[in-house]
């Protein structure tokens, strides 16, 4: 760090300087306006004393009051505002069959809350301004009214009814037994990177012990080299390709602490937890190349998001999703090697050829 | 109307001459009683809200810094690593110390300042005086309450500098991650003491909080039935009976968590390859600490925010010059999230692979506590109607807290429809939820309660001019930070990341993290103002002159302007009717000692 120090300053001499003075700058600003604020201050109090404090109050009173329908006023069109910025930014429409029910069902909710928020919202700011203090009014003395209370008891308890209606019809339908014909995929996380392993021709993902990992002997997920079912077992890492308007389930895992397969594309969200796999099911519904398209950007990729917390790598921890048609999908998977090969070179038929060897190499890097 | 208000007391105290000069004379105090280890409730309450407040600095500060990396991620702030070296290498934030600050931020918000500094303070100030005793039940325990604090405070700022850092894996120390040095080094020495730490600070609540619900039970003066408390004192009494009831959960997954760390036990770990190293643990549930950890900590978003709901209640009302609406329902609103507070807590779990059906579970439960606090914010609602509104500092925040915990509130019914929550879960979104309904709703019930009661606690009034800024600012401030971070959270935009511009999916916000960076330096700013106010108004502030400055019926007020240990000189008052009697009867306010009048109209 020291050693550092005078490296960086000459490099970035300018910046640096003017930085530090910026800042003291800004800080010194504060302390100034603050100064002046609070000399204000103190005067307005002793102005309050001299003139009579009920009279000042009854003025901050009309300001304040009057501030309140300001803020509500300003505050809605702020709403209004800040939707108009930022709706296009959230995402577009969803991505999987599934997240298009969840869509659904978060307007459904934004509608109801929405119109509760205005209904509230603005009986509290303008009631606040309306009955500010006025030497005209006597305040209403009442305490309690059964039937008021009973109402809006009901009809909250009603309006979240028919929520907790559509969510669990949605949950349910999410949440359910993955279709018979789904794709699987298993998601491994660590820190701080994603790996996959696709079951191969047999379709069963072969056993595996978490005590065998080993990724200087190629077994990264610790797999059983004896159980038949994972001699056609493909690993891969960062990357996992899915089909287009196929159901995939994943079956979600850590290695060590607990990551999160979050797609925000697919609305589609689980955590991977050491010792306790997981699972997840959706139908992808547009290829990557076709949202290239929707989104006018070039570089579009889905993403796969760590969401949970899971040390200092966290926010790097990013793998991609590659949504292809089948044909595509099965010309990509023809080249890969089983695992077992690629740690039992002897067994593999192929080998000894100098190509595959550099495939090898390559995945292994 | 004073005359009448006037005369019993006058009586009580020539009778009570003697005794009270006895009184005196037991208790020479020297300074170290009476400021430090003092037993007076109303002293221990003003060193849980210092403490408190020295901690909200702090943990502020905290976030200032974290949202400078948010907001700039890829300037250099040669500054930063001025005063904190290697941990903002080259100015930057480095991503350890990152996780570093926010969960010491979120520890230190949580409990040392919205619990400890929130309801430490208005449990011990408010409940011998608003329900008529002269201390807690046992004063002694009450004074370990806070010293206990005190030493969890302690323990928690010496992880602070420490080489390996304080605890970095988030407020929620989800194991395995908080379980393995290897995996963090904020798991290392820094985990070690936040256990400690919180242990203490565990025990500290639970003495506190047994202490509060006996208090509240057995030393009510004569004619205070527990239906003529004030809604303060009914906030506190089902906040520490939360506390009560959950913090032994956390401290038992704290220490399992210890035995995982230290002992070589399996509670929650399983299946475990770290940094390359098989570990032989097996068996173990990652999970489990979850279930123990969200049995705290959901009610304890309630111990946080009932508090602000009862002063926010007495305020509103007091500053309508017209009773609380529904007395009755608040209660048993009060009562309903207290029991629901405790059936709500897998809510937090929906994606870690919870059971479907018992999510469903949950889902239910979860919404229905929406009902009880939709009641309380209509009745708040219609408290304002027709009232005739005095805006001081602390009306204003009780204002701002109603507006914040119907947007706050709103939003928590997305979240727990567990539909909606496999989206929005760990996204910016439960930032914006918990900040705008428990963080600044919490620390708006706080001001408020600060600003109303500070004539009792220091006999000086706040700047008030200072105090509206001071309002206007955070209001405004605390909606333009957290209302657009919604957005970011519908964007899937995870939390705790730290720079988004690799990302394609989340790099569309920079804009506006740099707006909220600014903003939230200029809230804090103004929070280090309102902290000049309080120290400033404690010796320099205009003084309180007379006994009951606001026109409120509740007892505090009938004490002297600047009460000694044992409040009352003379005997304790009797009560004779509920805390809201305003604007009945044409009378502006009724205290509570006044008895019911011959003529007097009935409700
Ligand atoms: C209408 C009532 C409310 C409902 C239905 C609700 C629902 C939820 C749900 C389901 C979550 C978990 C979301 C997730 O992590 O995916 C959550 C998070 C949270 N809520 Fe609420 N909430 C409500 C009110 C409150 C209140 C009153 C407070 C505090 C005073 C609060 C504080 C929090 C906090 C601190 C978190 C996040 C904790 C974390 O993960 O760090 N909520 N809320
Ligand atoms: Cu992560
Ligand atoms: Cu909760």
């Amino acid at each position: 760090m020291c050693l550092d120090g005078p490296a960086l300053s000459g490099i970035r001499g300018r910046p640096y300087n003017s930085l530090f003075m910026q800042t003291i700058f800004i800080i010194a600003i504060l302390g100034l306006g603050f100064l002046i604020t609070f000399q204000i201050a103190k005067a307005s109090e002793y102005v309050a004393v001299l003139r009579g404090e009920e009279k000042a109050r009854k003025q901050s009173n009309k300001v304040n009051a009057f501030m309140l329908l300001a803020f509500l006023v300003v505050g809605l069109i702020g709403v209004y505002y800040c939707n108009e910025r930022l709706k296009g930014k959230i995402l577009g429409p969803s991505a999987s069959v599934q997240g298009v029910l969840i869509d659904r069902m978060l307007y459904i909710t934004i509608a109801l809350t929405g119109i509760v928020f205005l209904i509230t919202q603005i009986c509290l700011f303008w009631f606040s301004y309306k009955y500010q203090e006025s030497d005209k009014r006597k305040p209403y003395y009442y305490p309690h009214n059964n039937k008021l209370e009973m109402i809006w008891t009901v009809i909250p308890a009603i309006a979240l009814t028919v929520l907790v209606g559509f969510g669990l019809f949605y949950w349910f339908k999410i949440t359910g037994d993955a279709p018979k014909d789904a794709m699987i995929v298993e998601v491994t996380g660590k820190q701080f990177g994603w790996e996959f392993r696709y079951p191969g021709k047999d379709g069963i993902l072969g056993k595996k012990y978490f005590k065998y990992i080993d990724p200087a002997k190629n077994n990264p997920l610790g797999q059983i080299w004896d159980d038949p079912a994972n001699h056609d077992d493909v690993w891969m890492e960062q990357e996992m390709h899915l089909v287009v308007n196929r159901p995939v389930k994943l079956i979600i895992g850590s290695k060590d602490v607990i990551h999160d397969v979050g797609l925000a594309h697919f609305r589609m969200k689980m955590d991977a937890v050491p010792g306790t796999p997981t699972t997840m099911w959706f139908t992808p519904r547009f290829t990557t190349k076709q949202m290239i398209k929707k989104t006018g950007n070039p570089k579009f990729v889905y993403e796969l998001s760590c969401d949970q917390m899971c040390g200092k790598g966290h926010t790097g921890m990013r793998g991609v999703v590659v949504v292809q048609t089948q044909d595509e999908f099965d010309a990509w998977m023809m080249d890969k090697k089983p695992q077992y090969y690629v740690a039992n070179p002897d067994k593999d038929p192929y080998a000894p050829k100098p190509d595959s060897v550099k495939t090898v190499a390559a995945i292994i890097k | 109307m004073s005359e009448e208000m006037n005369t019993p007391q006058e009586v009580v105290t020539t009778h009570e001459v003697h005794h009270d000069e006895h009184h005196v004379h037991h208790h020479k105090e020297t300074f170290i009683t009476k400021y430090i280890f003092s037993q007076d409730h109303k002293t221990i309450g003003k060193q849980f809200l210092i403490t408190g407040i020295i901690w909200a600095i702090i943990g502020g500060l905290f976030s200032v810094l974290f949202r400078l990396q948010l907001g700039y991620p890829d300037q250099h702030f040669p500054i930063l690593e001025t005063f904190f070296g290697h941990w903002a290498k080259g100015g930057q934030i480095q991503p350890e110390f990152y996780y570093a600050l926010i969960t010491m931020h979120g520890t230190v918000l949580v409990f040392f300042v919205l619990t400890a500094g929130l309801s430490g303070t208005f449990a011990n100030l408010l409940i011998p005086l608003q329900i008529g005793a002269r201390d807690m039940a046992a004063p002694l325990l009450n004074m370990l309450s806070y010293w206990f604090f005190f030493m969890a405070s302690v323990v928690m700022v010496s992880s602070l500098f420490i080489s390996t850092g304080p605890a970095a894996g988030g407020w929620t120390v989800y194991p395995p991650l908080s379980a393995l040095g290897q995996a963090s080094e904020g798991s290392k020495l820094g985990m070690d003491l936040w256990i400690v730490s919180m242990a203490l600070f565990v025990v500290s609540s639970l003495l506190g909080g047994l202490n509060y619900i006996s208090t509240i039970l057995n030393m009510r003066t004569k004619g205070m039935s527990m239906t003529r408390l004030p809604l303060t004192i009914w906030a506190l009494f089902f906040t520490a009976i939360l506390g009560v009831l959950s913090f032994p959960v956390l401290l038992s997954g704290l220490i399992l968590l210890l035995f995982d760390r230290n002992l070589g036990t399996s509670f929650y770990l399983s299946d475990i390859v770290v940094n390359g190293q098989v570990l032989p643990n097996e068996g173990g549930s990652a999970i489990l600490f979850q279930h123990l950890f969200w049995f705290l900590g959901h009610p304890e978003v309630y111990i946080i925010i009932l508090p602000a709901m009862g002063i926010a209640s007495e305020i509103l009302s007091v500053n309508s010059r017209k009773p609380i609406f529904g007395y009755m329902a608040m209660v048993g609103s009060l009562f309903a999230i207290t029991v629901l507070a405790f059936l709500v807590w897998a809510h937090h779990m929906f994606v870690t692979g919870l059971n479907p059906f018992l999510g469903s579970i949950f889902v239910l439960l979860t919404l229905l506590i929406a009902v009880p606090s939709a009641i309380k914010v209509f009745n708040w609602l219609t408290t304002l109607w027709r009232g005739n509104i005095r805006f001081f500092p602390s009306t204003l925040f009780a204002i701002g807290f109603v507006s914040l915990f119907i947007s706050g509130g709103l939003t928590g019914i997305f979240l727990g429809n567990s539909t909606i929550d496999i989206h929005l879960h760990d996204t910016m979104f439960i930032v914006a939820h918990f900040h705008i309904v428990m963080g600044v709703a919490g620390m708006f019930g706080m001001f408020a309660g600060i600003y109303h009661w500070f004539p009792k606690m220091f006999g000086r009034y706040l700047n008030s001019t200072l105090g509206y800024i001071h309002f206007w600012v955070t209001m405004i401030g605390a909606y333009l930070i957290f209302w657009p971070m919604h957005y970011e959270g519908l964007a899937g935009m995870p939390r705790r990341y730290l720079d988004k511009s690799s990302w394609v999916s989340f790099s569309q916000f920079a804009d506006l993290d740099r707006m909220i960076t600014i903003v939230s330096i200029l809230v804090f700013a103004v929070q280090l103002m309102f902290v000049f106010n309080f120290f400033y108004s404690i010796f320099k502030g205009r003084k309180v002159t007379s006994q009951n400055p606001w026109g409120s019926n509740t007892l505090e007020w009938t004490t002297p302007i600047r009460p000694g240990h044992g409040n009352w000189e003379g005997e304790i008052p009797e009560v004779h009717r509920w805390a809201y009697d305003y604007g009945k009867d044409g009378r502006e306010f009724i205290p509570q000692v006044e008895p019911i009048g011959a003529n007097e109209s009935t409700h």
